[in-house]
């Protein structure tokens, strides 16, 4: 099955066009077809996960023409590697957990969200699989626009403002990329490419100056979508107003574009502008790791509290990332998927309380671990994997995260890092303290009930996710591990390389950040005697 | 036996997945408390099996790995779910498994008639295999995991009574300080890690891997910074200044718990962790130095506060804290050997006290009950002359105070006054010895002295109890009393295996035991070593009577002012009021922090938050939103909506435009 | 073909007629008379110029643009009635709902 990819990409596609022609007020089916698209969406999408080699090759490749007019030539050119695979898998995976989320969430215009959803997920799978620049633009917006009408019409109190600043800074960011995307693309038909195929303009050699203005217009749109600091205002907004399934994908899934766009175009497109602007992209991800604890700490709602927990997380994410090496960035893509699960299962536990008691304010609560046994285990189990207890998910990404940027050139911003973990610690534990224990003295709190079937049946696979991640990640590792390897080779930028492999005396690189103990230790860049040469670029011009 | 060391963590684990999912089905108590306190049990046996079998073995080959799968790895990274059996963790094992059996059958008994009986057992389960796993783990990540799941059982069970606000705070404490400790481990493993991997290309954090490239570390430099963080983490575990705050806090939790994680077993998790890299910790004099300091420093710090306490049970909490002070001291002046001792006799006599008290509170608690009365169970001053009702209680009680306070015969004797020796003799620290051995006679004299002080004020004079309640107190149940008793048992001969060469009636077993495992330490440590001046029999003989006197002082001093005159202790503190109240109010140190971290945290996320967030880059991005808005409010006037405006605006700009053309 | 500057004249005349009739009137059936005016005066320069040029792509472009003012009349005609019945009236200054 060679266009499994398709398949499971346009399944949704399949299931909107078979919404559209159920009656709105037969909400049940409504559901259940919806449902029942992305169930099948998910098990369409499991060949994919076991048929999956582990090599660093694109696979599933799609590659037929689709566009071309004059000097522009679109092709439909999609495949996965060990990268892509794992966020197309945690697509497919949370999206039957949010729409089951939704089933008695949402009572008004059923229809038109369950529309949404799976229009969203055509556009957050497209994303994933696009391998050509403009496929990948194209889905990049598709996503953009079911999310905003998500916010802007089911949301919250303040759900205008939300939607719309949600949109704007997104959009600033992508017009930017697109911008950049087109000045590219022609500087790729100067070295005569046909297409917007993106593997072969890998092997472009731009200028550095060249490189430092396109990498800043992609790291912008990236950025905004991490979200990282200063950038990352919109996020607790729009989390807060948006219905509990918008936020949970939100956070599982759309977040993870900004991370996955460095990892597949930001950074092996551009990779000495990568190497230039790795310090200041690790000090605003250290600050958000920090930053958003803090602030995370003295928040009075639930859902925001969450909500800036994601920033840090992703914090994490973005410094492995920038560790350009194998156990960094190896830490970053788990740390994703961790994220995707642990945080997305936040929300729903958020989702839960907010629709008994329709407030989330932490002081509104108190005792509720003796009304609901069921919902407390689950809620501290969660709580742990997103402090990153070790057994649970969360543990094995920061490791690595931070033990590859230790190795490399980071080393004092991961120190600093850290220092997240404790305050991780702090603030995910007070508002749990709050929220489940003491006195059960709120006399509406005395009446909740504990989760039913069908919220079980929600957290389940979380759950289970959580633990199989944290006890066993050998598998997920293996599957991406090709495909890291081989990124990390890309993002030697060549000169470098050379210029370090030629010192043969263990001597600090020249021309970096400079780092070291203070012991005064000569730190030889551990990357240079450990993973042999700079390989020369495989691609091929499709 | 050997290849199936995993089944040593594996049953507890089995125990936490039957009465965790299951336990509130089952709902008889008799069942839980069984398959539990079996599947601890049964890790007991496993232990003992692999005791023999490496006593079997000559001492060079009683090192055994096995990894079970393979867990991380990634790049150079590579840590396997391994387990490591050396005759260090052959010890720790037995501690962990013996006496945590002996503290689940006592919960049957003490736990009986809770809410949540079933979750007790599974978070004692689960704690069993965390620690079971650390001290088994034979990579610094497996040791970690369960370094960091002791600290969560820890904290699920002092939350164990989470309607009580005070046991949520403390069980939050105890995890943010031991998070923090958690921040050093973690650092420092990654600088040893770093610093092997980069300069000699051998990245591992396996502790035989590591032992073997030893020898490639620097005396000092980033040795001392990777110590000295890896000791961070020891404060946290086992609750060392500074971070020591959290373990009398963590007395919220039931007595068991406090008995087997917060004095015999997690507390020492540091010390055993020091002890597992002693050959690292060695190669930095200054991180030695830092131990010892500290070590001594919290000894009489804790020994202090100890002595001031009316809960039977913050007592004993200070008391551990000061006797991890003292495992601490053995570490740092190199007397790896002496520490591991005291941490297994410490497990004994102290597990033996807190179960012991945790029989009176039981006691108390039950008599207050009958009486319908709210006095406070644990409060020492509603005690006195309990040794009438409850012999048992009382007799073992008694054998362990006696132990804890050094007194010969004994088994806290032969260990304490082995550190004590070590502190004054060992050839690393030089003048300070005299300092550290000072500090540490003078902290075992406040042991002395607050143990007795605890025993005169719990079981002898006047029972102060309401006496409408008096009748009803009486022994605890045997299921209770054989745990006090086989503990008491240990604490009294439990020495013996470890007796100083001085005394020559016994070789020292458990010295030669251990001697495999930290030779290489005392080999290392060689390099800076001046021997010397100070080692002679007369000189030891001398100071082990002189830290007998000591102990001996400090019983007089409580059996003065607690049995026979009871108004001295109102003298003093009526003499000294403000140094009464600091000592009460524990120097303040928790207001200190609170003062220094926790409300300057709060406050910098709230400024953060509605300073930043909200009005700097909010304020910009709104700003940019008004501005962009204010605009528009202007040019939408040309928006007329009258076709015939649009008309005549868009034939003029064609004129314009034409014109251009035409005449430019 | 001497007499060309005569047919672009009158096309001329005609497109200035059509244009300020739409200018000025507010009438929206007599706007709507003199756009298509204007449209055959500018079919009435393709005609012309093609002959002249003797080239058919002008009277091509003269069968698109009467199909393009066939559609306009029929969607701008059902637009007026709708609008009458809405305001009564089919003076453009009333349709001024469009403003800010």
């Amino acid at each position: 099955m060679s266009n499994l990819l398709s398949l499971t990409t346009f399944l949704p596609i399949l299931g909107v066009l078979l919404l559209l022609f159920i009656p709105k007020d037969s909400k049940g089916t409504l559901r259940n077809v919806a449902l029942a698209t992305t169930v099948v969406t998910f098990i369409v999408s499991l060949p994919i996960m076991f048929g999956f080699q582990s090599n660093a090759e694109f696979q599933f490749v799609e590659n037929i023409p689709w566009i071309s007019a004059g000097p522009f030539v679109m092709r439909y050119f999609v495949g996965i590697d060990g990268i892509s695979l794992w966020l197309v898998i945690l697509t497919t995976f949370i999206m039957p957990i949010a729409v089951l989320s939704t089933y008695t969430a949402v009572e008004e215009k059923v229809k038109e969200y369950m529309i949404l959803l799976l229009l969203l997920e055509t556009g957050m799978l497209g994303a994933f699989i696009s391998l050509d620049m403009f496929l990948f633009y194209i889905f990049w917006e598709v996503m953009l626009i079911p999310m905003y009408f998500m916010i802007g019409i089911w949301g919250g109190k303040n759900r205008i403002y939300a939607a719309v600043k949600f949109f704007i800074y997104t959009m600033v960011g992508s017009l930017l990329m697109l911008v950049a995307l087109i000045y590219l693309y022609f500087k790729g038909v100067e070295a005569g490419f046909t297409n917007f195929g993106l593997l072969q303009f890998f092997n472009l050699q731009l200028p550095l100056a060249t490189q430092v203005w396109l990498f800043l217009a992609f790291a912008l749109a990236f950025a905004i979508k991490v979200p990282m600091f200063p950038l990352h205002t919109w996020l607790p907004d729009a989390h807060t107003e948006a219905p509990t399934a918008g936020s949970v994908i939100l956070a599982a899934i759309l977040l993870k574009m900004g991370t996955y766009g460095y990892v597949r175009f930001a950074i092996p497109l551009f990779p000495e502008a990568a190497h230039k602007f790795a310090p200041l992209i690790a000090t605003l991800a250290v600050i958000g790791i920090i930053y958003a604890a803090l602030v995370a700490m003295v928040q009075e709602d639930v859902k925001k509290l969450v909500a800036y927990s994601s920033v840090a997380h992703l914090g994490f994410v973005m410094l492995g990332v920038f560790a350009f090496n194998v156990e960094g960035i190896t830490g970053g893509l788990l740390q994703m998927i961790n994220h995707g699960v642990s945080t997305g299962a936040l929300f729903l536990i958020v989702g839960f309380i907010y629709e008994r008691r329709h407030t989330r304010l932490i002081t509104d609560f108190g005792g509720l671990s003796k009304q609901m046994p069921i919902f407390a285990t689950i809620f501290m189990i969660v709580t742990f994997s997103s402090i990153g207890l070790p057994g649970t998910n969360g543990f094995v990404g920061e490791f690595l995260v931070l033990i590859g940027a230790f190795e490399s050139e980071l080393r004092w911003w991961t120190i600093i890092a850290s220092s997240g973990v404790i305050l991780s610690a702090v603030y995910m534990l007070w508002m749990f303290q709050r929220v489940m224990f003491g006195e059960l003295d709120n006399p509406k709190n005395q009446k909740l009930a504990d989760l039913n079937a069908r919220e079980i049946v929600i957290m389940v696979p979380l759950i289970v996710m959580i633990f199989v991640m944290g006890i066993y990640p050998k598998p997920f590792i293996d599957k991406m591990d090709p495909a890291i390897k081989k990124l990390v080779s890309q993002v030697r930028p060549l000169s470098m390389s050379a210029q370090k492999m030629s010192e043969a005396q263990p001597s600090l690189p020249s021309g970096h950040t400079g780092i070291e103990m203070p012991a005064g230790h000569p730190g030889m860049s551990p990357e240079t005697d450990s993973h042999a040469a700079p390989v020369a670029n495989p691609h091929e011009a499709k | 036996m050997l290849d199936y060391v995993w089944l040593i963590p594996f049953f507890p684990l089995v125990g936490f997945l039957i009465n965790g999912l299951l336990g509130k089905k089952i709902k008889n108590e008799a069942v839980i408390g069984a398959i539990g306190t079996l599947a601890i049990f049964s890790s007991f046996i496993v232990s003992c099996m692999v005791l023999l079998e490496m006593i079997g073995l000559s001492p060079e080959n009683r090192v055994f790995e096995k990894v079970v799968f393979p867990w991380i790895h990634s790049g150079n990274f590579k840590a396997d779910m391994a387990f490591l059996v050396d005759p260090l963790s052959c010890v720790m094992i037995m501690v962990v498994t013996g006496v945590g059996s002996l503290i689940h059958l006592y919960s049957i008994g003490y736990m009986h008639g809770e809410e949540g009986f079933y979750r007790f057992f599974a978070y004692l389960n689960l704690f069993c295999m965390s620690m079971l796993l650390l001290v088994l783990g034979g990579n610094m990540l497996v040791m970690f995991i369960g370094w960091e799941g002791v600290g969560l059982c820890s904290y699920l069970l002092i939350g164990y009574y989470f309607h009580k606000k005070s046991a949520g705070d403390a069980a939050k404490k105890a995890f943010v300080m031991n998070r923090v400790g958690d921040f050093g481990f973690l650092i420092g493993l990654f600088t040893l890690y770093w610093w092997l991997g980069s300069n000699h290309n051998i990245w591992t954090i396996n502790f035989t891997e590591i032992k073997a490239a030893s020898h490639l570390l620097p005396y000092g430099g980033v040795v001392t910074i990777a110590t000295l963080c890896f000791f961070v983490g020891a404060t946290g575990k086992s609750a060392q200044i500074p971070l020591f705050t959290w373990l009398p806090d963590a007395m919220e939790g039931p007595t068991p718990v406090s008995a087997l994680i917060h004095a015999a077993t997690m507390v020492t998790a540091g010390v055993y962790m020091i002890g597992r890299m002693s050959f690292v910790f060695i190669k930095s004099p200054e991180t030695m130095m830092v131990i010892a300091v500290v070590g001594a420093a919290t000894a009489i710090f804790a020994a202090t506060i100890g002595t001031a306490q009316n809960d039977i049970k913050r007592v004993l909490a200070y008391s551990t804290v000061s006797q991890l002070g003292f495992m601490f001291l053995a570490m740092g002046v190199g007397a790896f050997g002496a520490g591991i001792f005291h941490l297994m006799t410490h497990a004994f006599f102290k597990a033996c006290l807190f179960l012991g008290s945790g029989s009176v509170i039981h006691a108390m608690h039950h008599a207050l009950h009958k009486g319908h009365l709210h006095d406070d169970a644990q409060d020492m001053r509603n005690m006195g002359g309990l040794r009438k009702a409850m012999p048992i209680t009382f007799l073992t009680f008694l054998v362990s105070t006696i132990a804890i306070s050094g007194i010969p015969g004994f088994s806290g004797f032969f260990s304490k006054d082995e550190i004590l020796w070590q502190a004054f003799a060992n050839p690393y620290h030089g003048n300070l010895n005299y300092f550290l051995w000072a500090t540490g006679a003078i902290a075992a004299c406040f042991t002395a002295f607050y143990m007795f002080r605890l025993v005169f004020m719990t079981f002898f004079g006047e029972c102060r109890i309401n006496s409408k309640v008096k009748e009803h107190l009486h022994e605890s149940p045997l299921v209770i009393t054989i745990p006090l008793m086989v503990l008491g048992f240990l604490a009294l001969i439990g020495g013996y295996i470890g007796m100083p060469k001085l005394m020559g009636m016994l070789p020292n077993y458990f010295e030669h035991w251990l001697d495999p495992v930290f030779e290489l330490a005392t080999e290392y440590g060689a390099a800076y070593a001046h021997h010397g001046e100070h080692s002679s029999h007369a000189l030891e003989w001398g100071l082990m009577f002189g830290s007998v006197v000591i102990a001996v002082i400090g019983i007089g001093i409580a059996a003065t002012m607690y049995t026979k005159n009871s108004t001295l202790p109102k003298r003093f503190t009526d003499a000294f009021p403000s140094l009464h109240r600091a000592v009460y109010n524990k120097w303040y140190i928790d207001e200190l922090y609170d003062f220094a971290f926790v409300n300057p945290c709060k406050s910098f996320g709230q400024f953060l938050w509605k300073g930043f967030d909200v009005l700097v880059i909010d304020g910009v991005v709104n700003g940019v939103a008004g501005v962009v808005m204010g605009f528009s409010g202007i040019f939408r006037y040309m928006q007329s909506g009258l076709i015939s405006n649009y008309a005549w605006s868009m034939a003029f700009g064609v004129v314009v435009m034409l014109g251009y053309y035409v005449f430019k | 073909m001497e007499n060309l500057n005569g047919y672009l004249i009158i096309s001329a005349i005609l497109f200035s007629i059509g244009t300020i009739g739409v200018l000025t009137r507010k009438n929206a059936i007599v706007i709507f008379m003199c756009v298509e005016m204007m449209l055959n005066a500018v079919n009435l320069t393709f005609v012309a110029l093609s002959r002249h040029l003797g080239n058919l792509d002008g009277q091509v472009f003269v069968f698109f643009v009467m199909t393009v003012a066939a559609a306009e009349a029929a969607v701008g005609l059902a637009l007026m009635i709708a609008f009458y019945n809405n305001k009564e009236s089919i003076d453009v200054d009333d349709v001024n709902l469009m403003k800010w």
